[in-house]
This record gives C-alpha cells, structure tokens and sequence, in this order.
C-alpha cells in the first residue's frame, strides 16, 4: 500500500512548498500546488475505500520511520488502512479537495492566500495522520496538530481581536480534553505495557474485573481509562462541558468552518471513541456516561440552535449537536451508526456550512439572518444546494423506501438507542430531532424567504455607500471584514487583561447578540438597492457535488455501514460491530421508527407557522417567554459560568501569587532578607565589599580552593 | 589512552579566551566565533565517535594532579547529550551579541568562552571536586555577564543569583568533603557505586538537594531567574537557560540518584510536592506578567519542575524524558529568548504592551515565533512533547495525582504563550516605531533557523538523542531499583468476567480486535 503514504504526505509537501513559496511568487502557485495535491489524495482515496466496500480489502500496516523506545515503550510512525481509516479517508481527503476549490472563490479577496492553502492543506496532513494512527502517540500527534491548524485558521485574521480570542479559546479548552487524552495514555501504557492500537485491543478483553488506583480512589480499570481517554474526545468534539470553544471558532473563514469544524476535526472524538470501541466494550460505566454526554449535547445544542441569528452559529450548534447523536449511538454500543452518522453529516454539514459561505458572500459578509430574506431568486444554485443539506439533516424521507442522507443515519440512531436499552437517550434524539428540523428550515426561511431585510445591515450599507456596488471594490471586501466586521460591537482593545483571553472570549466572538435585540420582522424591509450575485462556479462546484452526497450518501452506504447482514463484511473488525444489535433495532416498535419522521414535519411546520405564515410571532414567543429566551440566546450562560470559575480566577491568582507570594514572601525574607544581613556584615568588614558582586565570587572560588588543597592534601 | 578530545574541548575557547583580552572588539568576536565553532566542530566528532551502547564511560582521560584530586575526564551518553548542547549553543550566543554588545567587547567574549569551557568541563569532570570547580565557577562569568552588560537593576539581579546559590553550593562542599573522606576517593565513578548508610544517604542527599535545587531553579528557591533573566543580556539569558540551568538537573541524576538512592526514595514526596506546585504556581504566575523576558523565565521554572519528577519517578520513561526535556528546553527557550532579543534589540522594551501586530511587518519571525512557541507548550512533532511526555508517563507510574497536576501544565502553558503570542505578533500595530521594525536579517536567520530544525529534529526522531543515553538509563535503573517507590495504580489483573451491558454480544465482537492486525 504505497498509494497511503501518497495520500497522507501529499497534503504535507503541498502545505511546505505552499507555506515557503508565499508572497513572491504570487498567489497562484500555492494555490495549484495545495489543490492538486488534495485532488490527488481524494482520487487515492476512493480506490481504497472501494476495495473495503468490495471487501477485497484487508487492513495493512505501512510502516514510516521508527519514532521512539524508552524501556518498553516503543513507538513508531505507521500508517494504518482497514474499513475505519478507509471510511475517515474519503471523508476528509473528498471534503478537503471541495474546500480547497471552493476556497479559490471565497478568499480570492484575500491578500495572504497562500499562509490560508498552506494551513489548509497542513491541517488535512494532520488530520490524515491521525486516522492512519496505529498507536495512540500518533494518534495524540494527529490530534494535537489538527489543533493547531484550527487555532491558526480560526485565527487568520489575526488583526481581529475576536479571531485571537476565538483562536486561543479553542486551543486552551482543547488542551483541557487533551489532559485527559494524556492520561488516559499514560494509563493505557501503565496496564498494557504498550501504547499500540491492535496490542492493547487485542488484550482489553481480558480485563474484566481488574480495578486501578487512580488519585485517592481505586476503580475498574477499564472505566478509568477510558472515561479519560473520552475526556480528549470530549474536547476535540466539542460535546457538553468542553463545547465553548466550538460556535466562537465561526471565526475563522467559512471554508474553515465547513472543513474542520463541521465536517473532519470535530468528528476526531467519535473516531477516537470506534477506533478504540473494544476498550470502551469493557466498561458499561464509561459507555454509559457517553450515552449522557452525547444525548445532552445533542439537546443543549440544539435548544441554543433556535435562537441565534448568526446563521454560521446557528450551524455551529448543530454540529454541536448531531455530533451528539454521534456520541449517543456509540455509547450504546452501535459504532457502525456512529460512523455511518459521521460518514453522511461530513457531506450535508460541509454542504450546509459552504452555502451559508455562499450567501455571505453574497450578502457582502453579513451573517445575521436577521438581514437576509427573499433570496431565493437572487442566488438559486446556493439556494437549492442549501435546500438539499437541509432535507438531508432534518432527515426527509419516506417509511420503507428511503430518503435523504440523515433519514438513513440519525434514524437509525434514535432505532439503536432504544433498542440498545437507552429509551431516554433516544426520546432525546426525536426531541433534539424536533429543534432541528426548526432551526434549520428557520435558516432557510429566514434567508431565502419573505421580503428583503438588506436595507439595515451595516454592511450592505457599507457596499453601496463605499463601493457603489458590490463588483467594483471586491479587492477590499475580504480584508475589510477581517478587521472591522465585529468593530462596532465592541471597542475595548488591548489592555492586556484577561477580558481578552481564551475561555473570555465570548464578548470577542462573532455578533454579539445584544448588538441589536430587534427581531428579524422589525427590520426595515427592502432590497436597499443592493443586488446580491450567485457566486462563481469554482463556488458552486463543490455544493453541487456535496448536494449529490447529501442526497445519495444515506441510501447508498447503509447496508455497508449498518446492516447486520452484511456491514460485518465491510468493517472486518475495524470496529466493535454489535450484529446482534443491529438486528434488534429493527424490531424496535413502529412509534420508534415513525417519529423521527413525524417530529420532523413538526419542526417544519412550526418555523414556516413562526416565519412565514406569521412573522411576528418569535419576537412576541421570546418577549413573553423572556428568560427562557435569554437563556438560550446565552448558550445556557456558559461563557460566562466560566470566565466566573476560572478565567478570572486564574489571573487573580496568578497576581497574588506573583506579588505576595514571590515578592512579598520569598523575596522578602529570603534574598532581600540575607542580604540585608551580608551588607550589615560586609560593613563591618569594611574594605572588602567594593560594591561589586562578582568580588565575592573571587573570594568564593579563593577559599574552596585553600578548602580542596587542604582535603585533599590532608 | 586515546587522543584527549576532551581537554582539548577544553582548551580552545580557554585559550581564545585569554587571546581575548588583548584584542580589539571586532577581532575578538571573530576569535570567539571561531573557537565555539571548532569546539561545535569537535562536539560533532565527539558525537560521531562515540559508541552507542559500548563502554559506560568514553574519551577517558587521567592524570594525578597531586594527592587524590585528578585530572579526570570522561563522558557517558547523558554528558555527551549535554555537552553537544553547549557547544550547539554557544557560538549561537556569540552573533547574538554581535551588534547587541558594543561595550568592552573582549572582556565579554572571553566572559562567554570561559563560561563554555566551565560547562563542559562540569559535564566531562570524572573527579568529585574537579567537577566542583567547574561546576562553582561556572557562576563567575555569567556574574560578570550580568554585572556589567546587564540591565538597570543588573546589581540587585547578580547579588540576588549569587546569594541563592553560595548557600547550597556551601553545603555541597561540605557534603563533598564528607563522602571524599568516607569513600577514600574523589573519582564519581567509584562513588556512583559506593553505599553510603541510609541515614547518612539523607542528609548528603539534603546538602545536595540545597544546591541543585536552587540551580534547577525549584520552587520556592527560583525567584532569582526571573531578576537574572531580566537583566541579562540576550546572549547571557540563552546561555542561562540553554545550559546552566541544566546543571541542576544534572546534578540530580549524576549525584542524588545513583549515589544515595535509599534516600532519594524516601524524599520523592518532597520533589513531587514541589515540583507540582512549581508547575501550578509559576504557570499561574507566568500568565499575568507584562515583561516578555520574565513571562519565558517563569515558564522555565514550571518546564524544569517536569524535569525533576521525571528524573525522581525510578523508570526509563521518567528518567530519559527528563533528559529530553532539559534539551529541549535548552533549544526552545533558548531561542524564545533570542525571540525576545530580535525585538529588544529593535525598541529597546521588553512590555508586551508596546508591542502587536508584528506579523505583519515580520513575517518570517512570526513563522519562526510560533514554532518556538508550540515547542514550549510541547506540540507533538517538537522536541518538548517527547520529553514531556515521557516524563509525564514515567511520572504516572509512581504517582497518578502528581502525574494529573503536572499535566495540567499543557493547559496553563498554551493559554500563557499563546497569550504572550497573540499581544506580541497578532492584532494591529500599535505605533509607528513598531511598524518601522524591519524583519530578521540573515544574522538572525542564522541564530534561529538551526535550532529549529534541531527541534523538529528531536520532535520527529527523537531516537537519535535517546540511544545515546540508553545504556546509561539502564545502569542506573539497575543501581537505583532496589529503592524504586511503588506506584499507587498497581493495577490487578482481570478475571475476565464480561462486564454485563454486552454479556450477549455475539462472537464477531470477539474477534474484532485480532483480526484488526
């Protein structure tokens, strides 16, 4: 299997020439030399997970270069390609291509391209290493260097204050899950001697019944481990708790948000979490806890999904939440749904997020749905794209013949729930399936129907009064939102306080929503004069291909994903799959099957009875349901419960400790203390200080040598 | 005897030191320069001829001086690490003061080739009170480098180093002149394999402890590095971080370790309480300082407290992860300390305040800024992940509450140094003087590019610096594990009970993770 090192290296030479070529040889270069490579990796991919859908294919080893040995810990750089990897390949390497396309359009406005194809394409390597992984340091190394290509492409427009919060806070809060990833390891290798994958799979089943010590307490091993190991995962996914970081990244660039925080990197966790299944089999603890995590997610985020107007945000939480759905269908033991959910939200999400990339580029970089409307007719192409996504999430379809992608994957989430003995848990997932059936046709409604709200948006204003026209000042446009987007919401700048860091950073980030509290049907209606354009086709291009994802994504794979008959063919061991499960959930009672459908026409009919039929109806539902609105709109006052808990703690502290501690303590009765003491002295002795320091060293070394001759001699 | 590479090692930059001091300023930078590349040029050598996994002790070199003290010399795999250090910093130290330094130029240089031939020479010194000399001495230029080509408050800054470490090098020389006495020998071979009583291992161990801790620096003895780092100019804080600060840690696996295991054992609990809240402590401390010398300086006490309870967990891991981390933090805040410097050297402030936006205008520092940066907080693919990791994991062997506090260094390490990157290099400008701020010059290129690459280097095959050491790591774990603490996991073994959620899985499940191979 030479064809894995060509697709994961690929995207590494591509993001090193791209990164040194930089500003001197112009922007095309990098470009070609990023895309290509990534079109090349995708078409590599295809044939490989082909031959696992044909199941011509064994999981094979490519062995790199040796990375470390300590005592018995031995590590090595390794490719891995079974059914798992195979599936994360064509994920990311099909979804990273369309990016890179798309992004040709999107950012052509921008000035430093090649710095945004260089970490494009350097995330996609990290990204790529992490799935090949065959141990867990390559898998931490993976992990960690998607991280830092997030906080350098959230953070891309480094002038923004909001996008170095945004950066910072999704690298901090990831570090929080990493400490647990770390120990998790560290565990793994304290009990299996080993950190390779296959090794300690292969012996995890024999440890039924041991228990460990951990802190002040001993617990069964396999719950230790692995509800530590599912703390990374928590970070990396953004699930409940460590989530924060995940709607401010909506900072970074669309083409960003669709490929890492929607479609490749959040799904890290639920990788990690199937990749590892066997271990996390052992452990009903842990399973069960995962089951919580991931069903509370998946409410939380699709509750605060209803109330923003940020239309980046509003999808931000639903990645938020179906990667929930995710958790909530491994946590019962049906990884294969896990994957199949993974495998189908990387297109309808990706989809989704780059037509949202679409119709802000339209609309001069305005995000907030609140001054969109009616524009359907304007960008068409955009419009259907996004129409396709939005079947395909809220999961349209027909009982017994099929339908669009999240039809075949998120019911057969909410079936396995309830048949792997979580009811809650799926009752749960029908409800959360409700909101999102709301927030997403609230999207469209929102933006592709009523009348034109373009008139009051301060950048549509900024277009016409600027540029007279959106075409004649493109040159500007990308640069300005770089900087003066978020001005107007918030002055404070950089006084160097913790206002500004990490987990703080919520005042930063994206539109705040205490901007301008008027509901979107109190905007002054009108066109403004402005004439959004449907984008290029190099834009285009990709929603057209994920929409036949969308589309077709669901029906085509299942039977490989999740059919008891046959899905055991395809994942070959890759993953814990549940046969017996998979059976069962198909005889989970009819109620359980049709709901998710009935909930989904619910949710469709109350946004087009609150948005189109009587447009006035959400201001006067939020006025009068005033702090349950609040609250939604705050994302459950999360940022804040913990700039309160530990961002200003951590600084507070940190004074303290600093000035009363080194200073006031140390410093005091220590040096400063003893040198009171040897200035005191040396005035006795009178000639001897001459003020410099390094007399005494000369001193020092005279008497230690009188002192060595003397022992020595004696 | 083979042919002394060694004292010749020692004998280039002591001799350009002395030629030093009868030159003109720009002759003696040439000399300088010239004379830590020829050492680097021999370390290389050194390197490529010794044999990994043979002999303990390499280029061995004795000659009687008079009464028991010796000329004695020789390398094993953790002074070889340590001593290509040196030599890889230090004419990187050289052209960082080339413009910087315009004051008494000879006597600066040849301040710094006496430093360098002080370093190795406590690194190779085979005999306990030749490695005293060296070891002690070696303040003697880096008081002068900070006495006289220092900051403002460069007086306060020497006095207060000088203070700190006169009392436990006091102790030590006492602790020395018992075991000579006792042992009949000064040569650290012998001694290594020397049992002193455990009652007595105690309190050597102490007077030891009194001394490394301070060079390590440990909390609550570390508040001098903060003031030294300061004051010092640029070249003088590489040097001090890059090396001297390895001294401590040095001291700790060549002395407490394998000469007095006993009680090494029986006071891990005092290296790991404060080692923990090292870590906590000057993370905490390090987010809220407004001097960008200072915020590195406290990072590195937190980054030396992985040190410490690497080299006390009694493992392999622990042990050689130690020694990754104290090189590669000897690269890293090297270099973030020369970071500091490309811009001091520009606006003459260390403020962070009067600082922003300086990728813009410094593009390529931006680039080489991060790295360094991502190094520090041990980004895996950079030298400092592997240390940190290992230490951390040999760590959790003994002790899992430790192993959880120290770890929490990965969260309060990125949020201060991605804090300190984002005022620096991110956001706008803030005045015109910064705006005015030319890129780095080929010069500075030249200082920082090969450390880069050193750190990749470690990062990405660190098996090149970890076989040399290999075979010492065994020696000692060999003498040390009759000490060896048990850890608090003590895992049991499974009964193989199925746990019950899953009891019915049918057999696919059995044969997933065999077939997986």
């Amino acid at each position: 299997m030479t064809s894995i090192l060509f697709i994961v290296f690929l995207p590494l030479v591509a993001a090193i020439v791209a990164g040194f070529a930089n500003k001197s040889f112009g922007a095309t270069l990098p470009k070609v030399v990023t895309t290509g490579a990534l079109f090349v990796s995708c078409a590599l991919s295809w044939p490989v997970f082909i031959g696992f859908l044909a199941g011509s294919s064994e999981a094979t080893v490519t062995p790199v270069l040796h990375f470390m040995t300590s005592g018995t810990f031995d590590v090595s750089w390794a490719l891995r390609v079974d059914a798992l990897t195979a599936v994360m390949l064509v994920v990311i390497t099909s979804v990273s291509a369309l990016v890179h396309l798309y992004s040709w359009g999107y950012m052509s406005e921008e000035p430093d391209q090649p710095r945004f194809f260089a970490y494009l394409s350097l995330f996609t390597f990290a990204m790529l290493m992490l799935v090949t992984a065959d141990n867990l340091i390559q898998m931490f190394f993976g992990w960690e260097g998607v991280g830092l290509a997030s906080y350098l492409l959230i953070g891309f427009w480094f002038r923004k204050p909001s996008a170095n919060a945004a950066a910072i806070k999704a690298f901090v809060v990831n570090r929080v899950g990493d400490l647990g990833f770390m120990l998790g390891i560290f565990g793994t290798y304290l009990v299996f001697d080993t950190v390779s994958i296959p090794a300690i799979l292969a012996a995890a089943p024999t440890m039924g019944g041991s228990t460990i010590g951990f802190l002040w307490f001993r617990a069964d091993t396999m719950t230790v481990i692995c509800l530590l190991l599912f703390v990374g995962a928590m970070g990396k996914s953004a699930q409940l708790g460590l989530h924060t970081w995940l709607p401010d990244a909506m900072e970074g660039p669309t083409p960003v948000s669709a490929l890492i925080h929607a479609a490749t990197m959040v799904t890290a966790g639920v990788f990690m979490v199937c990749r590892l299944s066997p271990m996390f089999e052992m452990s009903p603890t842990a399973m069960g806890f995962i089951t919580f995590i991931g069903a509370a997610t998946c409410l939380f985020a699709a509750t605060v999904g209803t109330t923003q107007t940020d239309i980046k945000r509003v999808i931000a939480y639903s990645t938020c939440s179906q990667l929930g759905y995710m958790f909530f269908a491994a946590g019962v033991g049906a990884y294969g749904a896990a994957m199949f959910h993974l495998f189908t939200h990387a297109f309808f999400k990706a989809l989704l997020f780059l037509g949202a990339g679409s119709v802000i580029h339209a609309m001069h970089h305005e995000q907030d749905m609140r001054y969109y409307g009616g524009l359907r007719k304007a960008i068409p192409v955009t419009f259907w794209a996004m129409l396709l996504g939005t079947l395909a999430i809220t999961g349209v379809g027909i009982y017994g013949i099929g339908g669009f992608a999240g039809y075949h994957s998120k019911d057969a989430i909410i079936e396995v729930a309830w048949a792997g003995g979580a009811p809650v848990a799926s009752m749960v997932g029908v409800f959360a399936a409700l909101l999102t059936s709301f927030y997403s046709w609230r999207l469209m409604f929102l933006t592709f129907w009523g009348e034109p709200r373009w008139a009051a948006s301060e950048h549509i204003q900024h277009a016409l009064h600027d540029a007279h026209g959106h075409d004649a000042h493109d040159d500007h446009a990308h640069a300005h939102d770089g900087q003066a987007h978020d001005g107007h919401a918030h002055g404070h700048d950089d006084h160097a306080d913790e206002a500004h860091h990490g987990v703080a950073a919520q005042e930063d980030a994206g539109h705040a929503p205490h901007v301008d509290a008027r509901g979107f049907n109190d905007m002054p209606k009108g066109t403004g004069g402005y004439h959004p354009h449907e984008s290029p086709l190099v834009m285009l291009i990709p929603l057209i291909l994920l929409s036949v994802g969308a589309v077709a994504a669901g029906f085509v794979f299942h039977g490989f994903f999740i059919d008891p008959e046959s899905a055991g063919g395809f994942w070959k061991g890759a993953l814990f799959f549940n046969e017996h499960l998979m059976h069962e959930m198909h005889e989970v009672p009819l109620f359980v099957k049709l709901s998710a459908t009935v909930v989904m026409l619910t949710g469709l009919l109350i946004a087009w009875a609150a948005y189109i039929r009587s447009p006035s109806f959400p201001a006067k539902f939020a006025d009068t349901f005033q702090p349950i609105y609040q609250f939604l709109l705050r994302k459950w006052y999360f940022d804040e419960l913990y700039n309160f808990l530990f961002v200003r703690p951590a600084f507070a502290i940190g004074r303290v400790l600093w000035h009363r501690g080194d200073e006031g303590t140390i410093d005091r009765f220590g040096p400063n203390g003893s040198a009171w003491v040897v200035q005191l002295g040396s005035r006795v002795a009178g000639r001897l200080q001459t003020g410099y320091v390094y007399t005494y060293a000369f001193v020092m070394l005279i008497g230690l040598t009188a002192a060595i001759t003397w022992a020595i001699a004696g | 005897m083979s042919f002394p590479i060694l004292s010749l090692m020692l004998a280039i930059p002591a001799v350009a030191a002395v030629a030093c001091l009868f030159l003109s300023a720009s002759a003696a930078r040439w000399t300088a320069l010239a004379a830590t590349l020829i050492d680097l040029a021999l370390g290389v050598v050194l390197w490529t001829s010794f044999d990994v996994g043979g002999a303990q002790w390499q280029f061995v070199e004795y000659a009687p001086v008079f009464g028991r003290f010796a000329w004695a010399l020789g390398i094993d795999g953790y002074a070889l690490l340590l001593i290509a250090l040196s030599v890889f910093l230090m004419p990187i130290c050289i052209g960082a003061s080339w413009q910087a330094i315009e004051k008494r130029v000879p006597e600066y240089m040849a301040a710094f080739l006496l430093t360098e031939v002080l370093m190795i020479g406590t690194f190779a010194a085979q005999d306990l009170f030749l490695f005293y000399i060296f070891f002690e001495a070696g303040l003697i230029p880096m008081f002068l480098i900070i006495g006289i080509w220092g900051g403002v408050n460069r007086i306060y800054a020497s006095y207060k180093f000088f203070l700190y470490t006169l009392l436990g090098s006091l102790l030590m020389f006492i602790a020395m002149l018992y075991m000579s006495i006792t042992a009949g020998t000064t040569s650290i071979p012998v001694l290594l394999n020397y049992d002193f009583p455990p009652q007595v291992q105690t309190w050597l161990w102490l007077a030891f402890f009194a001394s490394f801790a301070v060079k390590m620096p440990m909390w609550p003895v570390h508040t001098w590095l903060p003031d030294a780092h300061v004051q010092a100019p640029t070249a003088g804080s590489v040097i001090l971080a890059g090396v001297l600060l390895k001294l401590g840690g040095y001291g700790f696996l060549r002395f407490s370790l394998p000469m007095f295991p006993e009680a090494s054992a029986s006071l891990v609990w005092l290296v790991f309480g404060l080692s923990a809240v090292a870590v906590i402590y000057t993370s905490l401390v390090a987010l809220v300082q407004s001097d960008m010398k200072k915020l590195i300086a406290y990072s590195s006490v937190a980054h030396m407290a992985i040190v410490t309870i690497g080299l006390f967990a009694f493992n392999a891991q622990g042990i050689e992860g130690a020694m990754m981390v104290m090189l590669g933090h000897g690269l890293v805040s090297g270099a973030l300390f020369l970071c500091v410097g490309v811009i001091y050297d520009r606006l003459h402030t260390r403020e962070i305040s009067r600082y922003g936006g300086l990728a813009i205008n410094m593009p390529r520092y931006a680039i080489l800024f991060l790295l360094f940066t991502m190094a520090s907080i041990g980004l895996p693919g950079t030298s400092n992940f592997v240390g940190e990791l290992l230490s951390l994991m040999g760590t959790y062997k003994v002790s899992t509450t430790i192993a959880l506090l120290c770890t929490t260094g990965i969260i309060l390490g990125a949020a201060y140094m991605l804090y300190l990157y984002r005022r620096v290099v991110w956001g706008e400008i803030t005045s015109e003087e910064v705006r005015a701020m030319p890129d780095l010059s080929a010069r500075e290129l030249w200082l920082l590019v090969p450390i880069a690459a050193a750190v990749l280097w470690m990062g990405v095959y660190p098996e090149s610096f970890l076989a040399p050491m290999r075979k010492d790591t065994q020696i000692l774990l060999a003498r040390i594990e009759r000490a060896r603490p048990a850890g608090d996991s003590r895992p049991t073994k499974g009964t193989g009970i199925v746990p019950a959620a899953h009891a019915e899985t049918p057999a696919t499940g059995h044969e997933a993770p065999g077939s997986a191979h």
